[in-house]
C-alpha cells in the first residue's frame, strides 16, 4: 500500500504534466489556424495552375518531353514528407508505414528503392533500413515556397541524370482536424493534368491562345514550377496535419491524465481513511489502558 | 476613362492584386510586352522582373519572379512564386543578395561549374529585379 505522501506526490506530479498537455494541445490549436490559412492562401495558385497544366497538356504531344518520359522501373525514389516534431499520435508513423509498402511494392517488381526524407521524423524512422539517399531537415516550422524549389530541383535533376525512373511523394493529407491519412502521389515522371469535368464545358476556348514562346516551350518553363507546387502543396498538407494531430493527441493526453488522477485520489482518500482510523484505534486503546 | 481590365496576381502565399487597371507592363518570354483592355486570349511564361500597371493617374510596380500570366476574358492573370511590392522590400538584403551572387558568379565561372552558375545567375536577377522596384 502506497503511503500518503507517495500519493500525494504522484497527483501533483500527474496534474503537472496534464498542465503541459493542455497547453500543448492550446499551442498546436493556434498554430493549426496559421497553417490552414497557409493552406487556405496557396488554393487559388493551385486551382489555377491546375487549369493551365490541363489546358496545355491537352494541346502538347506529351512524349517529347524529357520530364514525361516513361522508363522501365530500375530506381524507384520515394520522397516522405513529415513533420520535425513528435508528439503528434501515430501520425509519422502511419506516413513512415506507407512508404514502407510502397517499398516493398517496388522491390518485388524488382526496382531499387531509395528515400528522400523532409521532416526529421521521417528520417527517424527510416534510418535504419539504409536507403535514405537525402534528407532535409529544420524545414518544416517555417517554409517557403524556395524550400519546395530546393527539393524539387533535385530530385528533377536526378530524375534527368537517369539515376531514378520514378519518383512518389508520401505524405499525410489533412482531410479534417480529427482526420489526416497518409497518401501518396507521383510525382515524376509529370503525368498530363486531366481537367475537371466542369472546367471543360467553359474554357472551350482554350485552341485560341495566342502562345509565346510554342506551348512546348511553356510547358519546358511550366514543369518545373508544377513540381514545386507539388511538393509545396505536400509540405502544407503535413505541415496542417501536424498540427492537427499534436491537437487531438495532446487532448488525448490531458484526458488520459484527468483519469488517473481520479483514480489517485480514490487511492488518497482510502489511504487517508485507514490512517484516521489507525489513530483512532491508538487514541481508544491507550485510553483504555489508562483505566 | 477607357475601358479595363481586371489584373489579378496570384502567388503561393495568396491573391496580391486584384482590380481593374488601365494598362499592364510585364517582363514576358520574347521581352516586356504590354496588355491593355480586351485583349485576345494569350499566355506567356514571365522572367523575373519588374510588373507595372496603371489605373487613372495611379501607377504600381511590382517585383515579380518566374511563372506565367494568362489573359482571357478581359482579365490578366499572373500566377509568379512572387511578387513584391518596392515597399515591402528589404533593400539591404537585396543588395547583401546581389553580392552573394556576384561573388558566386565569379567563382563559378573559374570552375565551370553550370549548375551553380545558373542558381547564381538567376539570384542575381532577383537581386536586381528587387533593388530596380524598391527605388521606384
Amino acid at each position: 500500500m502506497a503511503t500518503l505522501k507517495e500519493v500525494k506526490t504522484k497527483i501533483t506530479g500527474v496534474k503537472k504534466t496534464a498542465q503541459i498537455t493542455k497547453a500543448m494541445n492550446m499551442v498546436a490549436a493556434a498554430k493549426l489556424r496559421g497553417a490552414q490559412e497557409k493552406m487556405e492562401a496557396f488554393r487559388p495558385y493551385t486551382a489555377k495552375f491546375n487549369e493551365t497544366m490541363s489546358n496545355l497538356s491537352a494541346g502538347a504531344n506529351s512524349n517529347s518531353f524529357p520530364l514525361m518520359e516513361n522508363r522501365t522501373l530500375q530506381a524507384v525514389e520515394i520522397v516522405v514528407v513529415t513533420s520535425d516534431r513528435g508528439l503528434c499520435g501515430s501520425f509519422n508513423a502511419n506516413i513512415v508505414k506507407l512508404a514502407l509498402r510502397r517499398m516493398a511494392e517496388y522491390e518485388s517488381k524488382g526496382a531499387k528503392v531509395t528515400f528522400v526524407c523532409v521532416g526529421k521524423k521521417g528520417f527517424a524512422l527510416l534510418k535504419k533500413t539504409g536507403k535514405v539517399r537525402k534528407s532535409y531537415r529544420e524545414m518544416m516550422s517555417s517554409f517557403q515556397m524556395f524550400h519546395a524549389r530546393e527539393v524539387a530541383t533535385e530530385l528533377t535533376q536526378e530524375f534527368l541524370a537517369g539515376k531514378s525512373d520514378r519518383v512518389e511523394i508520401v505524405f499525410g493529407r489533412f482531410k479534417s482536424v480529427a482526420v489526416q491519412t497518409p497518401e501518396f502521389a507521383s510525382f515524376l515522371p509529370v503525368e498530363p493534368v486531366q481537367a475537371e469535368a466542369e472546367t471543360v464545358g467553359s474554357r472551350k476556348i482554350s485552341g485560341e491562345y495566342i502562345y509565346e514562346p510554342s506551348t512546348e516551350e511553356i510547358m519546358d518553363v511550366l514543369q518545373p514550377l508544377y513540381l514545386n507546387v507539388v511538393i509545396y502543396h505536400a509540405m502544407l498538407e503535413v505541415g496542417a496535419s501536424e498540427h492537427a494531430a499534436r491537437m487531438s493527441a495532446m487532448d488525448n493526453a490531458t484526458n488520459a491524465c484527468k483519469d488517473i488522477v481520479r483514480n489517485l485520489t480514490i487511492v488518497y482518500n482510502k489511504a487517508r481513511q485507514a490512517a484516521v482510523t489507525n489513530e483512532l484505534m491508538d487514541i481508544v486503546g491507550g485510553a483504555e489502558a489508562l483505566k | 476613362m477607357g475601358q479595363q481590365i481586371r489584373l489579378e496576381v496570384v502567388t503561393p502565399s495568396g491573391a496580391k492584386v486584384n482590380e481593374d487597371v488601365d494598362i499592364v507592363n510585364a517582363p514576358g518570354y520574347g521581352g516586356d510586352f504590354g496588355v491593355l483592355a480586351n485583349h485576345a486570349p494569350f499566355l506567356s511564361t514571365i522572367k523575373i522582373g519588374t510588373l507595372t500597371y496603371q489605373s487613372g493617374s495611379r501607377r504600381e510596380s511590382l517585383m515579380v519572379s518566374g511563372g506565367f500570366c494568362e489573359v482571357s476574358n478581359n482579365t490578366i492573370t499572373f500566377l509568379v512564386e512572387s511578387a513584391e511590392r518596392g515597399t515591402e522590400i528589404d533593400v539591404e538584403r537585396a543588395m547583401r543578395a546581389k553580392e552573394r551572387a556576384e561573388r558566386r558568379l565569379a567563382q563559378a565561372a573559374q570552375q565551370a561549374e553550370n549548375l551553380n552558375r545558373s542558381r547564381a545567375e538567376v539570384a542575381l536577377q532577383r537581386a536586381l529585379a528587387r533593388l530596380k522596384v524598391a527605388k521606384h
